[in-house]
């Protein structure tokens, strides 16, 4: 199981607005609290490394379309089995007879398969890694957007409503949290290869990338909804809730206009880490094949695709494996500074433990 | 405890109804394309679709196609169709090396867990702390899947250390077993390993803030006692519960990876077999058997739990 958002992620009630220590150095009063946050987080200088790090990941995912336009001419499906590639004077044959696929050339072939042929289709491994990343980031972060609409919803009205609201819908999602996810995201994956289905309106094809964004929505839902439902249950109780009541705000208004601003900073540090967990499960499913589909490439399935080459091209395999690696650090790191930054209690109970502040500050 | 114990086993039963139920969803009832065409395989002959629809009764209402269906798993009655295998025999196959694997794993992640977990709490904010935490961090974010490629590669074909892949049977030569299992047990436990440590550490550092600690201290335990007979031991509680629910997933899902990866014929590896075949009966028992396993793994690290910890069961009974 990857890191799973502990519920110990939980930034107290009351979010950024609430109980914020006075500042190390005099003169920040007069900030706000996502100011505040914003100035703890860039003095992190290791999460604003890793932040910097995903920023470059991500623009080397999106110029994917100029790279194979412009220096690669190829596109990430196209094969080139039985072409030759000059290198200066030198003819090289893409894949050899024997199915060895090309090694990495650089910027000999003036970038054309930069690290090489993928198999004995002889496609463009960089083409590939390019797109590959972008079907497994746009599977994160979407995946990641449903999840937390989700958990924000079934959050709110379990920890609003209470009652058998709050029964159903915590069961449902005790049930959920105890399936084992992969073999479940195998059983769907492999059940809608053939044919796909169809929920009301949306037909969602065989091979199409929503079926894993699907899977991994539904089943990482129970992590994040259920400290969000106990964030909503102890936030129901300060005094402006009863305030909002007071006034004779429906339970809608309370609940997206007086709650929910203040569960952004669990929001925000759950996404980023709910996109590094995703991304992990996607890499799982496609890698295992049941997740993106051929000849459309991901990460997953480009390690699943080089392993087999390993002896003789190991880099096929690995520096796949490098790039989901290093997207999940960044995100872990970066979600995690974010929590240190959002979460000022947080803080304080890290410094307590080296005895530098009261352990009482910490005790909830 | 009794009654704590019959309300966890009735709640367990519960969710083994849903989950069987889930699996019957996925597999049966997902419209679009026909159940048995599904079931049958990829190029499937029209007469075997057809001998498949009367055997899963799916002309019949829902609920009886449901009865049948678990009437087959649990008569071991699951066959895969191209070649015509039951289930239950490739699976049963399969166990040695998945457990094998997966406790092989689990001892270790448990023993480095806890030892690095433990020296970086003792020496929290000291550089062997730093050094641990660092490592720990790097050990979650390695996914197996760039692990067991670059061990692999540079211990296996390089240096030719380790066997390439495969199982070799306890029974049949341990010493090549062990070398079989070692690079696996690694991939698999050195995520583990991290986070182990790191919540050992965290959950030290809590309990070194409590009064009986102070308590401890004051009565003039050495410090060795104080940290492994109070802090160490109530710190443990909550990483049984943890390593109960991790080896239940592992065994069930994470270990498939890492079968697939190192050739390891387990019930994982059966499955990744099946997905790229898209056979799905094997699917089907597969996924029912693990999610079972795992409810019932469940179910008694919950007891194991308030078993340990007496505060959970009162809890418990008292807000009933």
């Amino acid at each position: 199981m990857a890191i799973d958002p502990q519920p110990e992620a939980t930034v107290p009630a009351g979010g950024p607005g609430a109980a914020l220590p006075a500042e190390p150095e005099g003169g920040s009063a007069g900030y706000g609290p996502w100011r505040l946050a914003l100035r703890r987080f860039l003095r992190n200088r290791v999460a604003v490394a890793f932040l910097i790090l995903f920023a470059l990941i991500v623009l080397f995912v999106l110029a994917a379309p100029l790279w194979a336009d412009h220096v690669a001419h190829t596109g990430p499906n196209e094969t080139h089995t039985l072409q030759k590639l000059h290198v200066g004077d030198e003819v090289r044959e893409v894949v050899t007879p024997e199915g060895k696929p090309i090694g990495p050339q650089l910027f000999a072939a003036d970038g054309k398969f930069f690290l090489g042929a993928d198999s004995r289709l002889g496609r463009d491994e960089m083409v590939r890694l390019m797109y590959g990343g972008r079907t497994s980031l746009f599977i994160g972060v979407v995946s990641g957007l449903i999840t937390t609409i989700l958990a924000v919803v079934l959050g709110l009205l379990a920890g609003y409503y209470r009652g058998w609201v709050d029964s159903v819908i915590s069961r449902a999602l005790d049930v959920l949290w105890s399936l084992p996810v992969l073999l479940f995201g195998i059983a769907i994956g492999t059940s809608l290869a053939l044919g796909g289905v169809t929920i009301g309106p949306i037909h969602i094809e065989g091979g199409s990338i929503w079926v894993p964004i699907l899977i991994i929505s539904i089943f990482y839902t129970p992590y994040v909804a259920r400290p969000i439902r106990g964030e909503v249950l102890s936030l129901g109780e300060k005094e402006f809730v009863e305030a909002a009541i007071a006034q004779g705000a429906g339970p809608l208004r309370v609940m997206f206009g007086e709650i929910l601003p203040n569960l952004a900073s669990t929001i925000i540090v759950f996404f980023a880490l709910n996109i590094a967990n995703n991304m992990l499960f996607e890499a799982a499913l496609s890698f295992l094949g049941a997740g993106v589909q051929p000849p459309n490439s991901s990460w997953g399935t480009m390690i699943s695709v080089g392993e087999e080459l390993l002896t003789t091209q190991p880099l096929l395999a690995i520096i796949p494996g490098l790039m989901i690696m290093l997207t999940v650090l960044s995100l872990n790191i970066v979600g995690d500074g974010l929590r240190d930054a959002l979460d000022p209690r947080s803080k304080i109970r890290f410094e307590a433990h080296t005895g530098t502040a009261e352990p009482e500050g910490a005790a909830v | 405890m009794l009654r704590f114990i019959a309300r966890r086993l009735v709640g367990m039963a519960f969710v083994l109804f849903i989950v069987s139920i889930l699996v019957f969803l996925i597999f049966n009832v997902i419209p679009n394309s026909p159940p048995a065409q599904r079931l049958a395989g990829k190029n499937a002959r029209p007469f075997l679709v057809k001998s498949i629809e009367k055997e899963w009764g799916f002309d019949q209402s829902l609920p009886e196609q449901y009865v049948t269906m678990m009437k087959k798993v649990f008569n071991g009655e699951l066959i895969q169709y191209s070649p015509r295998v039951p289930v239950d025999d490739r699976i049963k196959e399969g166990i040695p090396a998945t457990l094998s694997l997966s406790i092989g794993a689990g001892i270790i992640w448990l023993f480095f867990g806890l030892l690095l977990g433990y020296i970086s709490a003792i020496k929290a904010g000291g550089w062997l702390d730093r050094t641990i935490t660092g490592l720990a961090v790097a050990g979650i974010s390695i996914p197996v899947f760039l692990l067991a490629p670059v061990l692999i590669y540079f211990l296996t074909f390089k240096l030719e250390i380790f066997p390439n892949g495969g199982y070799v049977g306890w029974t049949e030569d341990p010493w090549e077993w062990l070398k079989h299992l070692i690079l696996p047990w690694f991939t698999l436990a050195v995520l583990s390993i991290g986070f182990y440590s790191r919540v050992l550490r965290s959950n030290m550092l809590d309990v070194m803030n409590e009064d009986y600690v102070r308590t401890a201290r004051a009565k003039g335990l050495s410090e060795r006692q104080v940290m492994t007979r109070h802090v160490l031991r109530n710190s443990l509680i909550p990483i049984i519960t943890l390593f109960g629910l991790d080896f239940g997933a592992t065994i069930a899902g994470t270990a498939i990876i890492t079968e697939v990866l190192y050739n390891i014929d387990g019930i994982g590896f059966y499955a990744a077999e099946s997905i790229n075949k898209l056979e799905l009966p094997p699917i089907m028992g597969i996924t029912l058997y693990g999610a079972f396993f795992v409810v019932f793994v469940n179910a008694l690290v919950d007891i194991a739990y308030a078993y340990l910890d007496p505060r959970v069961r009162l809890g418990a009974s008292a807000s009933q």
